[in-house]
């Protein structure tokens, strides 16, 4: 078995503990504002930074809300996280964060500021000034925004060294993509010129399109996957089989270790954040 | 021969990309203008970059170039375009050192002019900016201003929202306050309005009106010396801030606070509240002197 595997593994089963913990957290009213979960799509970042990290690129990295998996996934503090959900001057954003506007200076996490997609052209603009490799996560709905499409097309005019990529889960809120749009985000990104595809977000497929990419031309991933929670975290969607069951099956007793330890170790990291007044 | 206006911006952008202190980022800069001639002949081997005619994601990407520590100098040819431009630099670059303790200056050169361009291009729209924490809003008219504005900026970590008019461009003179020992009002000139002024004082002294002239440069922060209070609390009917905007916004704020400040009324004239059109007879333009000293004699007289 592959220790890509198993090192993928480890990290999405933190992120799905981490995850169900601050559910439980809102729902004993421990966090009071808006927060915004990616259990079930754990296995993205899971995915890229493992791969990363085993190439040694460390890339600049920019998220919006829903992006606590990518935080955690590239080493950033899990505890500053906890005091940020929690509103506390020791989180990673000083309190001022939230769960939208995360950030980790020392792991080049840089924060969102609540315009939907606005990561993208200001990632776009930060590469362009370092060139150095750059990562932008997008949703399926922000992807749709049109300085998203503008961005787009001055990264691949540029040939940035950027990698942009779509959680697709095919829902803004709970409105499909199909009732959005015809259009699918790949194309439009081979239409500007750039190296662009469709997948799922198995672990080993994400291998397959990042195992020769060392950021030397930009590139759009359209990965499709699934939402385990609402947009705010304030229910549960449909009872989907997500990547992250299918690799706890798939992998066996060691996959079961691993899982009960990061359960142990984030309800710990939890318990004692929360003891703290 | 004193420099123009013009000619300062040009040399400023000239050192500022030829001395490695940053870029210059906008739309059609290259063309045969050169932007009413304010940029020097350089090209994006020379930092001078041309962005796509995508207003916002050009606008965003010039923020996260200053993310970066790009320092970048962003053109934008007409301020009524900032309602597209301005997105990531008031919600991303204006919030970014408050959130998240990283620093985003950014020299954003809003250009405005008049005269036959329609509802959107024309006047200035520095409001749109003003209300905006964690930015700062600055209207130099004068070389020596722009200077310092730059100056400023350099020796700065936050955004500029840089306030330029077109008609300035020529302008090489310096402009200076009036003070007097007794007046009859204290005009606040922001923008285009202070080149009116000279031709204000000399109408007001055929209608026997005495003026102070304070010229405002800094738009936001906005701090009252002592000697502008002094002056207007020496103004027989109080003050009057004339832009180049409409009234609902920086005007009318600077009116409030240095009201406040006072306890003197303090008016406001700036574009007429409606929509400019393309021909002479619908324009809207900013407040000439005659428009001025009719207002004056209306506070004056009870008109």
């Amino acid at each position: 078995m592959s220790n890509y595997r198993l090192e993928a593994f480890k990290k999405a089963s933190f992120c799905r503990h981490f995850e169900n913990q601050v559910y439980q957290a809102a729902q004993n009213k421990h966090i009071k504002f808006p927060f915004y979960l990616s259990a079930g799509q754990e296995y993205i970042p899971a995915s890229i930074y493992t791969i990363l990290e085993r190439k040694g690129i460390d890339a600049n990295v920019f998220i919006q809300h829903r992006g606590h998996s990518h935080y955690l996934c590239k080493g950033a503090d899990p505890i500053q996280l906890i005091d940020e959900l929690l509103g506390r001057k020791t989180g990673c954003a000083g309190g001022m964060g939230g769960s939208a506007s995360i950030h980790s200076r020392e792991k080049n996490i840089f924060g969102h500021d609540g315009l939907m997609g606005s990561q993208v052209p200001i990632a776009v603009g930060h590469a362009y000034e370092t060139r150095k490799p750059t990562i932008v996560v997008m949703g399926d709905a922000s992807a749709e925004e049109d300085y998203v499409l503008g961005a787009l097309g001055w990264a691949s005019t540029k040939n940035l060294p950027i990698l942009f990529i779509v959680e697709d889960n095919n829902l803004s809120i709970l409105t499909e993509k199909k009732v959005r749009r015809n259009w699918e985000m790949d194309n439009i990104a081979k239409g500007f010129n750039m190296k662009a595809s469709s997948l799922n977000d198995s672990p080993l497929v994400i291998e397959m399109f990042l195992k020769d990419y060392n950021f030397e031309y930009s590139m759009l991933l359209n990965i499709n996957t699934t939402r385990k929670y609402w947009h705010a975290g304030a229910g549960k969607d449909d009872d989907y089989t997500t990547q992250y069951e299918k690799e706890l099956k798939s992998l066996g007793e060691e996959a079961q270790k691993i899982d009960e330890e990061n359960k142990l170790l984030v309800e710990k990291l939890w318990q004692q954040q929360l003891e703290i007044q | 021969m004193a420099t123009t206006v013009r000619d300062t911006i040009k040399e400023i952008t000239r050192k500022h990309l030829s001395e490695g202190k940053g870029k210059c980022y906008g739309q059609c800069l290259t063309a045969v203008g050169w932007v009413g001639g304010t940029l020097p002949e350089m090209y994006e081997k020379d930092g001078m970059v041309e962005f796509s005619m995508a207003d916002v994601a050009g606008g965003s990407i010039a923020t996260g170039i200053a993310l970066a520590g790009g320092r970048p100098m962003y053109v934008v040819r007409y301020q009524g375009f900032q309602w597209y431009n301005l997105v990531s630099v008031v919600n991303y670059a204006a919030k970014s050192k408050e959130l998240w303790n990283r620093p985003c200056p950014i020299f954003v050169r809003s250009i405005a002019m008049e005269g036959g361009i329609g509802p959107v291009a024309g006047s200035s729209h520095h409001s749109l900016a003003h209300r905006m924490p964690g930015i700062k809003v600055i209207a130099p008219m004068t070389s020596g201003e722009y200077e310092y504005a730059y100056s400023c900026f350099m020796n700065d970590d936050e955004p500029y929202y840089v306030s330029e008019h077109r008609k300035s461009y020529d302008n090489t003179e310096e402009l200076e306050n009036i003070i007097l020992p007794k007046a009859d009002f204290t005009i606040f000139p922001i923008s285009i309005t202070r080149l009116e002024m000279k031709k204000l004082v000399d109408l007001a002294k055929q209608e026997n009106i005495h003026l102070n002239i304070i010229h405002q440069l800094w738009i936001k922060p906005f701090n009252i010396p002592s000697s502008w209070k002094l002056a207007l609390d020496n103004s027989r009917f109080g003050g009057l801030v004339t832009d180049d905007d409409y009234v609902e916004g920086t005007a009318s704020s600077i009116a409030n606070e240095l009201s406040l400040a006072t306890g003197k009324r303090v008016w406001t004239l700036g574009l007429e509240p409606r929509t400019a059109g393309f021909h002479p007879s619908v324009d809207n333009l900013p407040p000439s002197a005659e428009k001025i000293i009719e207002k004056l004699k209306q506070i004056k007289y009870g008109i």
